[in-house]
């Protein structure tokens, strides 16, 4: 992301009296996870990273919560279908952007269906996370 | 050689790459991603990636090697290896994986098989020529200068 951009997200992002996002990274691939990692950190975006569906609603289960979840489809334990499902159940509202390779028109339906808010395919790239991020400055409102 | 001159020829192999359909903008995404804080960030997704391939590799070639197939098994490392893979922006292994998926699909043996040793070329060709990138920025910064950063313009 150019500079000017990053600058204005961040003059966005971090408004006095808007606190500063969080987020959680689903995903079972390590590389994925290391890269959407740093994806959002550069963007000013405090995150965690869950390896599965069942870690990432155990984390909620905790008693944390995240502005934005990213959810990969394909995960061993518990999928991001069912995981989104779950989520959902339990009376989380955060952002929750479906993130898969995916293609089929049926597919990205059934994860949209679970409870998304989003959906993009992979590989993700900052303009998709900022496109995803109005979403949450929406919500809010 | 002086750094101007490093610094071109760089520039110049990486291009190469990009043309022969080797990288994807996705890595430059990542290089995006490295700055003074993070100055290692894109060797470090790849060293990852890497190791997570050869895994995946081995784990493949065991699980072709078996008298009984499990497709299902097999199409979900190769899941693995294509979102890693079209993460880092390596386009040839990445579309070497949907074919093999295809593969997968149809439980056919053979395709597989031969998709497996695909996958493996590609592979060795993205693991050197990335080797020979990072060896090329080493030298760059060992002599004084600095990575130049490339734009998308051709």
């Amino acid at each position: 992301m150019k500079a000017p951009e990053k600058e204005i997200l961040g003059t966005k992002m971090n408004h006095r009296h808007r606190p500063k996002i969080t987020a959680l990274v689903v995903d079972d691939n390590m590389v994925v996870r290391a890269i959407h990692h740093r994806l959002l950190q550069d963007l000013g975006i405090e995150n965690q990273v869950a390896v599965n569906g069942k870690e990432a609603v155990d984390v909620h289960s905790s008693g944390q919560y995240f502005d934005l979840i990213l959810m990969d489809m394909d995960m061993p334990v518990m999928n991001g279908i069912e995981a989104t499902r779950k989520l959902r159940a339990m009376g989380i509202r955060s952002t929750i952007a479906g993130i898969s390779s995916r293609s089929l028109e049926r597919e990205k339906q059934e994860f949209m269906e679970a409870g998304l808010d989003d959906y993009h395919e992979k590989p993700l790239t900052a303009d998709k996370i900022v496109s995803i991020l109005h979403k949450i400055s929406n919500h809010s409102g | 050689m002086e750094v101007g001159q490093m610094q071109r020829r760089l520039l110049e192999y990486t291009k190469s790459l990009f043309m022969e359909g080797v990288l994807d903008n996705q890595f430059l995404q990542l290089q995006q991603l490295q700055d003074e804080s993070n100055p290692d960030f894109v060797a470090e997704v790849v060293s990852l990636f890497f190791a997570d391939s050869e895994r995946l590799l081995n784990d493949l070639t065991r699980a072709l090697d078996q008298p009984t197939i499990d497709f299902k098994m097999v199409d979900s490392h190769v899941h693995q290896l294509k979102g890693s893979s079209s993460s880092i922006g390596a386009e040839r292994i990445k579309n070497a994986c949907v074919a093999f998926r295809n593969f997968c699909e149809e439980q056919n043996i053979e395709g597989c098989m031969s998709c497996l040793q695909q996958v493996k070329q590609e592979y060795c060709l993205v693991k050197n020529k990335l080797e020979t990138l990072f060896r090329m920025e080493q030298q760059i910064v060992a002599a004084g200068g600095s990575i130049p950063m490339m734009e998308l313009s051709f």
